[in-house]
């Protein structure tokens, strides 16, 4: 009797895992985790210092706010035998950096131990930083300093370079940013999204609907609840899209 | 009385509604949108490789002319691409479907011999209009992996719903939709690091 509980309690848990991982195929395959971002500076190395990292992180932002272009960094330890491309290519689309529409993202990504980095470029701005620039960029500038082991010397160059090159592409609608602009609109589906809500857990009906759809494991109210990553004044993906342009190299 | 109508009323038209959701033609119409989408991506980023090479042959040549082989054997492999004719109808049909296939793989693959045999003059290495050339190729060989996943993944939703119950009704007798080709796996070789011998 006691045995065959457990038996069914283990089916039920087993059951539950399956449906988790039939709903999400990557937890499957799952080959290098895409971190959340921190902000425009993610050093998941640990080989920048809090002085550097906000540096860079504060002329990330204003460049946002000047040109709605979203240049974001990574630094990590290692790809654990992942092909950079695509691994590049999956962060640059989860973070979804970039304006929706623009598609005016940049991952600047360096992959320490594996000595590679790659510039991954979105798709508004291929013109302005082409696949030879963006090679150019590591060649002449990244690497060099590297192989000195300047490293922040490299990235904060390699930065400047792809906010020189891609400068004049876009430019923030005069009187507001980008950065505030979204974040008005976010408030405002969340004000909305509150007001089911309320509607909702205020019939019986409501309530036995919602506590159905969370069991289900959807996701009743989209983005909005979910939406807002970077807190305040941090990144936050505006939706744009990648198609593999860029350029990768070596030290 | 009349709320008992209006129940009623909503009830009929729940079922009268159902069917046309239920069968799928929206959906089927959106997701051969999507394939027709992932696949003009293709032909571009393939286009993008084939405008490239009469450059990076010229540049090649002026600094390793007696690697005549190699250069000759990229620019048959491109006219052989440019010989095959782009029309709807290669999505359909699996011969043709193919050839294009082959042709394509035959140039990649010219081009990777290319650089091989670039990377043995120090002077062509050097030069900075070469490596810009390169890092373009590069660039168009990633795009072009990248276009070729989305658009096997467009094709398999798009077969799915062709094929499953009960949207392969609505696309068989209503939209005329046929199942489409897509890449195989095999058709690039995976990259295997070079053998050294002693």
């Amino acid at each position: 009797m006691h045995n065959s509980l457990r038996l069914r309690a283990t089916l039920v848990l087993l059951w539950t895992a399956l449906a988790l991982l039939a709903r999400d195929p990557r937890l499957l395959a799952a080959p290098l985790v895409v971190p959340q971002p921190q902000g425009y500076v993610n050093d998941l190395a640990g080989l920048l210092t809090e002085r550097q990292r906000s540096t860079l992180e504060t002329l990330l932002r204003a460049y946002e706010e000047k040109t709605t272009n979203q240049v974001v960094l990574l630094v990590i330890d290692s790809l654990e035998g992942e092909d950079l491309e695509s691994y590049s290519l999956r962060v640059a689309e989860e973070w979804k950096i970039g304006q929706k529409g623009k598609d005016n993202g940049v991952l600047f990504l360096v992959a320490l131990k594996d000595r590679k980095a790659r510039i991954e470029v979105g798709y508004g701005l291929e013109g302005s930083l082409p696949d030879a620039v963006a090679s150019r960029i590591l060649r002449q500038i990244v690497f060099p300093a590297f192989r000195q082991g300047n490293y922040f010397g490299g990235i904060a160059g390699g930065l400047e370079a792809i906010l020189q090159a891609t400068e004049g592409e876009f430019q923030a609608p005069a009187g507001e940013t980008g950065v505030s602009d979204r974040r008005a609109r976010i408030s405002a589906s969340t004000l909305f999204s509150l007001f089911i809500l309320f509607l909702l857990l205020s019939s019986r009906m409501g309530r036995l609907l919602l506590l159905g759809s969370l069991l289900g494991g959807g996701r009743p109210f989209g983005r909005a609840f979910g939406g807002r990553r970077g807190g305040f004044g941090g990144f936050s993906g505006g939706g744009g899209h990648f198609g593999g342009g860029g350029a990768s190299g070596s030290w | 009385m009349t709320r008992r109508l209006s129940i009623l009323t909503a009830f009929a038209l729940a079922i009268l509604t159902l069917p046309a959701v239920g069968c799928g033609y929206n959906r089927l119409q959106g997701l051969d949108e999507e394939v027709k989408a992932a696949w003009a991506e293709v032909l571009n980023q393939y286009q993008r490789r084939f405008d490239l090479v009469p450059n990076l042959v010229r540049t090649v040549q002026g600094y390793a002319a007696h690697e005549a082989e190699t250069l000759q054997a990229v620019v048959e492999a491109r006219s052989r691409v440019g010989g095959i004719q782009l029309d709807e109808s290669v999505l359909q049909d699996p011969e043709k479907f193919r050839a294009f296939q082959e042709a394509q793989t035959g140039l990649g693959s010219a081009l990777q011999r290319l650089l091989v045999v670039a990377e043995q003059y120090p002077n062509l290495k050097a030069n900075e209009n070469f490596r810009d050339l390169q890092a373009q190729l590069e660039g168009t060989e990633n795009r072009i992996a990248v276009a070729r996943k989305r658009y096997i993944e467009a094709v398999m939703a798009y077969n799915k719903a062709v094929r499953y119950f009960p949207t392969n009704l609505t696309a068989k007798y209503l939209l005329h939709l046929e199942p489409r080709q897509t890449f195989q796996p095999d058709a690039q070789p995976i990259e295997r690091p070079p053998e050294v011998k002693f």
